[in-house]
């Protein structure tokens, strides 16, 4: 490509993009360079990037020993994992049965999902608190996850891919002797490998950013998920220290953003697949 | 969980065959569709149920008795200046931030789709927000919008602007939490737009320019726009209900603060239900929060019937 | 005994009398086209014989066992899908070996890891591996066997489903239009390789088709269905010859027959153009509708004379051994459509007029009701003396 085809038009394209990414991101490059900033450094000089005595390792240390960071990440991973086992392994098969199997429930069950769609978890949260409370399940991994194990979303997301398989895949599959939850394990599951992947995502990317509901449930630090993790942080952390603050949103922002950055072309397809088919 | 593990061992042994094979599949449907259902049935269908009805109760946690008060929780709701503002507010919110998330994804995705290079980098960049933890990043806006030390104001200092008070003023809180709602949000619709956009067939551009659509104006409102009127149509609703589900940025940043200028409508329903205990009464904001989503989705399928010739 | 017979299946969906009371008979080894247009039920019942739909009423019998009320999995039962069906994330030798798998080998050995220390589990594995190795030799796919679905063409996917149907020695073969989604060229050479697998293996096959010429050339008897009902079961040369009713002398043939709406004459003669006909037993009465139907290879073009219909050539169509000329009759405006030899066609040009023989040994008379009438070519002198008496 030469410098020639490079027309004001496109000049200014490029500008507008640049600047805008500029923009998106200045939040990270501002998270790097104020976690490695002294107290002083940060009062002074806000607009330089490179900090001027390299205080990195201080407020690493200072945000690790305020809270637990490797239990908060431990606890997020814990409770996403389950989630996310449970939702595929209950949807699944539910959405299988509403796709290709015929019972006169079916159309109900539809009308149900579409209901469930409509419901967030800010909706349920009242009741499920109250039962929780009831039945002394507050500061729990069951009442972080427990909730979460039935998507809505999922069944609907599994019921559209579904659909679009062909009905002879799971005739040739019944006449060649397999049982439904043979045709399931052995033919749905290993064909729908590209909605698994994005519904995990979603599921993923949803359950470790939520903070509403580990906020209701959990009171204890133990079980605190990384964004409660983060809010106790910035309780302990009364003050303006905002290098160990930038160390500690560093730490806790890192995983889902490395995960991200690795793998961003499954990221991407997958939201754009449980958008468009949401 | 006893209850689950009944049919799925069920599943894993021998199906009885018995009865016709119409009877034998709807058997073995619904023993698939069983854990679901009945998940459905106890997180999703008797809470919305009990939420319905504690509205219509004065219960509070803590209280062994509560009593059933008809409607007079909406009745409170009605003079709750509180709620009142955090209608308001929320209302407010979301008419900033759908409107320019869109176009702003919008406007991104073509210029993205219209330039060779960078494709990658530049969706990822704008995308990034949408896979960083919202708490943290909040953290970070605070700072950056921080009235004294934090680097906007600095930047706008050195051309003798005076910065606001970003969060810390309730003339301008609801707006910052904007900016941060919208920086939020743009990369998840302009990947929509993009998929969107390259699902539009090349050859209806070159159609339009034969049959005489020369400026890029006429092609857009020719081809683009209509074709892609279903995204379009997606993205609003999702933008609308992500909007009026905000509650991260307040509950890190705010706390519906300075001096309730920024209480948004999940936060109150928060404040009212699991700090003040008061769950009856949360649980009639919680029905009107309900109803908004439910009419918001009802507008959604209306338009959606309209809008035939595009699918 | 024969291996397969249904019984007046039913079969309705929501309203819509899909099948009508379907009987049919196939023998040891029989291999049987059932042909139709596309939503006659011809498929329906194919589905229903597989297990994978349930007929209203009527029964199935599989080799004189009732499999009525089976599960498709324990009738024993092979099917070729249009789609083929093949599991694309399974290798050709995969697809192959998985109804074997599924049936020699119990749930426990089936289980990942632990199936692999069950006692006997390598022998058995062994032994799978083999078969498979075998049919694919036999279908010439040795080379295929390592790749999937996607990687291969539509023929090579066609002989992957074939084997996996054949594999496991079923008590019939079903084949759901296999060949409709094969290039012209591989067509004709599948139908034959098809026949000779059938011959070989000489199990009882029912091919679904919507394709008469694959029907008449593959099959040792044709099965016609139209709108739900079987119409007529008979060796492709009868049905084609003798068809004993007026959708089936429609259906097949190709150009189609002719079909001329006409009335029962006195002495229970009908008349085409020259050409008479008796019925036999006097079976309508004198002034009932009949259809007369005539082959268009049956009707000779003729530019000189008067005896025959007067028609006007409208449109040759020159297909190397056979000319096929469109007629329009100067009478009733009708299309008559005549088949001739390139010699007999050298003269016709459109719009030339002409005069159209039919051969009153090959008209068919149908009642009303579509069922054919018996009759017999009057002698044309007789027919002279009738016109003249």
């Amino acid at each position: 490509m030469t410098s020639a085809s490079f027309t004001p038009g496109r000049v200014a394209r490029l500008s507008i993009l640049g600047l805008g990414a500029l923009v998106f991101l200045a939040p990270y490059i501002f998270m790097v360079s104020t976690a490695g900033k002294a107290q002083s450094d940060i009062f002074t000089s806000s607009l330089s990037l490179i900090p001027q005595q390299w205080f990195y390792v201080q407020n690493f240390a200072k945000a690790l020993s305020r809270v637990s960071m490797g239990r908060l990440l431990m606890n997020g991973v814990v409770v996403c994992a389950l989630i996310l086992v449970f939702q595929v392994v209950i949807a699944i098969p539910c959405a299988y049965a509403m796709a290709k199997l015929k019972f006169r429930a079916a159309r109900a069950l539809m009308v149900l999902v579409m209901l469930g769609l409509l419901v967030p978890i800010h909706a349920t949260a009242l009741p499920l608190y109250v039962a929780f409370d009831r039945a002394g399940a507050l500061n729990s991994y069951v009442a972080l996850v427990a909730p979460f194990t039935i998507s809505v979303f999922g069944i609907f997301l599994f019921l559209q891919f579904f659909r679009a398989m062909p009905d002879d895949l799971i005739h040739a599959a019944r006449l060649d002797g397999m049982s439904e939850p043979g045709i399931i394990a052995r033919v749905i599951v290993p064909n729908a490998w590209p909605a698994v992947t994005a519904f995990s995502i979603f599921s993923v990317v949803a359950h470790w950013n939520d903070l509403y509901w580990p906020l209701i449930v959990v009171s204890n630090q133990a079980y605190a998920t990384p964004p409660l993790g983060l809010l106790y942080f910035r309780a302990a952390e009364a003050g303006d220290d905002y290098g160990a603050l930038m160390a500690a949103t560093l730490i806790i922002t890192f995983p889902l953003v490395a995960a991200f950055l690795l793998a961003q072309k499954r990221f991407v397809e997958g939201i754009t697949m449980t958008g468009l088919k949401g | 969980m006893a209850d689950l593990a009944a049919p799925s061992t069920g599943l894993a042994g021998t199906v009885p065959r018995a009865g016709t094979p119409e009877q034998r599949e709807a058997r073995i449907a619904w023993l698939l569709a069983a854990p679901a259902l009945l998940l459905v049935l106890v997180f999703i269908i008797l809470p919305v149920a009990a939420v319905i009805g504690l509205g219509f109760t004065d219960f509070e946690l803590g209280y062994a008795d509560f009593r059933f008060v008809g409607l007079e929780n909406y009745a409170e709701l009605f003079d709750d200046r509180t709620f009142q503002r955090s209608l308001w507010n929320t209302a407010v919110y979301a008419g900033i931030v759908t409107p320019v998330s869109i176009f702003m994804a919008l406007g991104l995705a073509m210029l993205i789709e219209a330039e060779g290079i960078g494709r990658s980098f530049f969706r990822t960049a704008y995308f990034l927000p949408v896979a960083s933890l919202l708490v943290a990043m909040a953290t970070v806006w605070q700072y950056l919008f921080h009235p004294s030390i934090g680097p906007i104001n600095a930047m706008l200092a050195t051309f003798g602007i005076p910065g606001p008070n970003w969060l810390g003023a309730s003339s301008t809180v609801l707006y910052s939490l904007s900016i941060i709602g919208v920086w939020q949000s743009v990369g998840f619709n302009l990947v929509l737009f993009l998929a969107g956009l390259t699902a539009i067939p090349r050859e209806l551009y070159a159609a339009a320019e034969v049959d005489g659509a020369k400026s890029g104006w006429d092609r857009f409102r020719l081809v683009t726009w209509p074709m892609l009127g279903p995204t379009t149509l997606f993205v609003t609703t999702i933008s609308i209900i992500n909007s009026v589900k905000v509650f991260e940025t307040v509950k890190t940043l705010t706390e519906g603060g300075p001096n309730k200028a920024s209480e948004v409508l999940l936060f109150t329903i928060y404040q009212e239900g699991f700090v003040y205990l008061r769950v009856g009464y949360a649980s009639a904001m919680t029905v009107v929060f309900l109803a908004i989503l439910v009419v918001l989705m009802f507008l959604q399928y209306r338009v959606q019937d309209r809008q035939v010739h595009y699918s | 005994m024969s291996a397969l017979s249904l019984r007046n299946i039913e079969k309705s969906f929501g309203g819509n009398h899909i099948l009508k009371g379907v009987t049919l008979d196939a023998g040891p080894g029989e291999f049987i086209a059932l042909v139709g247009p596309s939503g006659c039920g011809k498929s329906t019942l194919l589905r229903i014989l597989a297990g994978l739909e349930t007929a209203d009423s009527g029964d199935i019998l599989i080799a004189g066992r009732d499999m009525t009320a089976a599960h498709a999995a324990d009738r024993n039962i092979a099917m070729v899908f249009q789609s083929y069906a093949l599991y694309p994330h399974l290798t050709a030798a995969q697809n192959i070996a998985v109804p074997l798998v599924m049936r020699r080998l119990t749930r426990a050995r089936r289980l990942p890891f632990l199936g692999r220390m069950m006692p006997g589990q390598r022998k058995a594995v062994a032994d799978i591996h083999r078969d498979v190795r075998d049919m694919a030799a036999s279908l010439k796919i040795d080379h295929l066997l390592d790749r999937k679905p996607g990687q291969m063409s539509g023929g090579q996917r066609q002989r992957v489903a074939l084997a996996r149907a054949m594999v496991r020695r079923p008590s019939i073969f079903l084949m759901d239009e296999p060949l409709s989604n094969l290039d012209a060229n591989l067509r004709v050479h599948a139908r034959g390789e098809i026949v000779d697998l059938h011959r070989r293996a000489g199990v009882p096959t029912l091919y679904v088709t919507h394709d008469q010429a694959e029907a008449l050339s593959m099959a040792d008897r044709v099965a016609v269905m139209i709108g739900g009902s079987l119409l007529q079961l008979a060796s492709p040369q009868v049905i084609y010859e003798d068809p004993q009713h007026v959708e089936v002398a429609k259906f097949i043939g190709q150009p189609r027959i002719n079909l001329i709406a006409s009335q029962v004459e006195d002495g229970a003669t009908v008349a085409l153009g020259g050409t008479r006909c008796r019925l036999v037993d006097r079976a309508a009465a004198a002034g009932s509708a009949v259809t007369l139907g005539i082959r268009p290879e049956f009707v000779s073009v003729s530019r000189q004379g008067n005896e025959g219909l007067p028609a006007r050539i409208e449109r040759l169509e020159f297909l190397g051994s056979e000319v096929i000329v469109y007629c329009r009759l100067d009478a009733i405006g009708e299309t008559m459509v005549a088949k001739v030899t390139p010699a007999e066609g050298a003269d016709l040009s459109p719009g030339v007029p002409v005069r159209l023989t039919a051969d009153a040994r090959h008209i068919f008379v149908f009642s009303k009701d579509g069922s054919r009438l018996a009759a017999a070519p009057l002698s044309s002198i007789v027919t002279r003396e009738a016109l003249h008496g």
